[in-house]
């Protein structure tokens, strides 16, 4: 008897997991078809219609443009190679024929290619978004424990959400200029402006969404933290944030989305490094690979974006106790 | 005497936007030591308010409470609460909640090893040991009533006030754990006030049921004392005749017209 039960348990076992895997087939097949079917439409819809440089570009040539970009950056890398292995041999034989001569090391000035803008955009965001959520978790924490605080921030959050970083930039920069005056500064001006313009359009999500979570922590966790007299910063790290952290997730997941996209506006306005400049450059630049460049530029800040969000959702899964909720 | 625990006209008002609704009216109650003590009533008569009050978590708008002779204004672990949903953080273990309370209402009075063996008796006590490093979703709703259970005696409380600790369990799951309960008071003499709506729970576990109108302006209708003697069966209770009696008081008491006097003036 329980020996047939056990045959029956396994066999439904199987039987559910083979569920499972037709299901992920299915819908495995069904995200190639959709790239397969926007792929087909974007090679119809490209080859009709003209532009002052040339057709809009197609999968082909937005393909062709990939390779030619990823051999630029090989090439420029060896001639920064190059150059600085020159460098040292100069400066290796000046020392030899005279130990007291003066020597000089020069930075390779060569033209940043796609992948340098590339790497350039990923750090500024990166700093920007740090810089926002540094201030926007506390501020959330603080806006969602006391009705007070939330009264007095929440009219200036709901004022500033809404403006766009457009209308931040001039502002930043010229504020940057103004007190950033260093000999020698760590990082350039530009690189703090389109920062910080990032940061401060991804502040709002954050500082929203960790309010809400905060405020609406269960009432009968608060009466435990109550009951056993936890001390105010014992009762937020082991009471509030615990409970708080999907929505903080939330709200990080929705700021980071928004610095991306915030940020590569305010490189094109703003001139400074990243891929915002690159398809300004390549715009003002009016070739014949120009279009199909920028559209490489514009699939990979998508590509971007969407990887940016899924380690965001990866960090949450390891963040959150709640394993049981379906994150996407 | 004075007694142990003391209500004296306790009154409570809450206040809405453009109307004052009076809760509780004159509540007036005394508590022995080591004596179980149900409160009974109608949803809605306030007996949740009353408990609320004893544990500090609401302000009683007019008179007070006094437990060994001081006046209660706060929530503390002298007044540990059992949660009617358990209220157990869905973050931690079984282990790690009880921890939470024991760590923070012993700091400085235990040793980490006195701390650690006082966690593992209170959890052996419900019989939850065997999942301690269990997270609450992955146990029934019985076992995480228990963990509520443990975490509240193992504050020490002076009374341990239990919020319908069994109203959201099936009927089996909930004999079992009044028997428990009944077990654990025997051993341990502990105050106790509960919360129930279940008039066979009321006559079973207590020393005194009392028995609140229905609100607004809720007060005592009246105090039955039962005097069973323990242990008591629950088997042998069900043919008992003064177990019967004490019964047929309560449902007079509440389907009886007199719980319901206050709503008709």
């Amino acid at each position: 008897m329980l020996q047939r039960a056990r045959v029956m348990t396994s066999e439904l076992l199987n039987r559910m997991s083979g569920v499972d895997m037709s299901a992920l087939l299915r819908s495995w097949t069904l995200t190639v078809f959709g790239i397969i079917a926007f792929v087909l439409l974007w090679e119809l819809g490209a080859s009709r219609i003209d532009t002052a440089l040339g057709k809009f570009p197609g999968p082909q040539q937005v393909w062709s443009q990939t390779q030619s970009l990823y051999d630029d950056h090989v090439r420029e890398q060896e001639r920064r190679q190059d150059f600085y292995e020159r460098q040292d041999q100069r400066n290796a034989e000046r020392l030899a024929a005279n130990p007291d001569a003066e020597v000089q090391f020069r930075d390779y000035t060569g033209r940043p290619t796609f992948l340098d803008q590339v790497k350039t955009s990923l750090i500024t965001v990166a700093f920007g978004f740090t810089l926002a959520m540094l201030v926007a978790i506390p501020l959330g924490i603080v806006c969602g424990l006391s009705n007070t605080m939330y009264s007095v921030v929440n009219p200036v959050v709901q004022v500033f959400k809404p403006v766009s970083p457009l209308a931040w930039l001039p502002l930043v920069t010229m504020v940057v200029s103004a007190l950033y005056v260093t000999e020698s500064p760590l990082v350039s001006k530009a690189f703090l402006t389109s920062a910080i313009t990032v940061a401060l359009c991804c502040l709002w999500p954050t500082v929203i969404n960790t309010t809400v979570g905060v405020a609406s922590v269960d009432k009968d966790l608060i009466n435990v933290s109550r009951v056993i007299q936890l001390p105010a910063l014992q009762h937020v790290r082991k009471i509030v944030l615990p409970s708080a952290i999907p929505m903080i997730f939330t709200g990080m997941r929705l700021s980071l989305a928004t610095g991306w996209m915030v940020l590569i506006a305010a490189e094109m306005l703003a001139q400074s490094p990243g891929l915002g400049k690159f398809i300004w450059d390549e715009f003002q630049n009016g070739s014949s690979d120009s279009l199909g460049r920028i559209m490489v530029a514009v699939l990979a800040i998508g590509l971007i974006g969407f990887l940016l969000d899924k380690l965001m959702l990866l960090l949450q899964r390891r963040m959150s106790w709640d394993k049981t909720t379906a994150l996407r | 005497m004075r007694s142990y625990l003391e209500l004296s006209n306790v009154s409570i008002e809450f206040t809405s936007k453009n109307s004052t609704f009076r809760a509780l009216d004159k509540v007036n109650l005394h508590v022995n030591k080591g004596e179980f003590v149900s409160l009974i009533g109608h949803s809605g008569c306030g007996k949740s308010t009353v408990l609320n009050i004893v544990a500090g978590l609401y302000q009683a708008t007019e008179g007070g409470v006094i437990l060994e002779g001081k006046e209660i204004d706060a929530p503390g672990p002298d007044r540990a609460v059992v949660f009617q949903n358990h209220a157990l953080l869905p973050w931690l273990t079984v282990y790690q909640n009880v921890e939470l309370a024991v760590a923070q209402v012993f700091k400085g009075k235990r040793s980490p090893s006195e701390i650690r063996d006082w966690i593992l008796h209170n959890l052996d006590l419900v019989h939850m040991t065997h999942a301690m490093d269990k997270y609450p979703h992955e146990i029934s709703g019985g076992m995480k009533q228990r963990v509520g259970i443990a975490r509240g005696l193992a504050m020490e409380p002076k009374v341990l006030l239990m919020d319908e600790p069994f109203g959201a369990l099936d009927a089996l799951t909930r004999a079992h754990l009044q028997d428990e309960v009944m077990r654990i008071h025997a051993s341990l003499n502990n105050t106790v006030i509960m919360i129930t709506h279940d008039v066979d729970e009321a006559v079973l576990l207590s020393d005194k049921i009392v028995m609140m109108t229905v609100g607004p302006n809720a007060r005592i209708g009246n105090i039955l004392d039962v005097a069973l003697p323990r242990p008591r069966d629950r088997l042998a209770m069900a043919n008992d005749t003064q177990y019967n009696h004490y019964r047929q008081e309560v449902l007079k008491f509440l389907y009886g017209g007199h719980s319901q006097r206050e709503l008709a003036a």
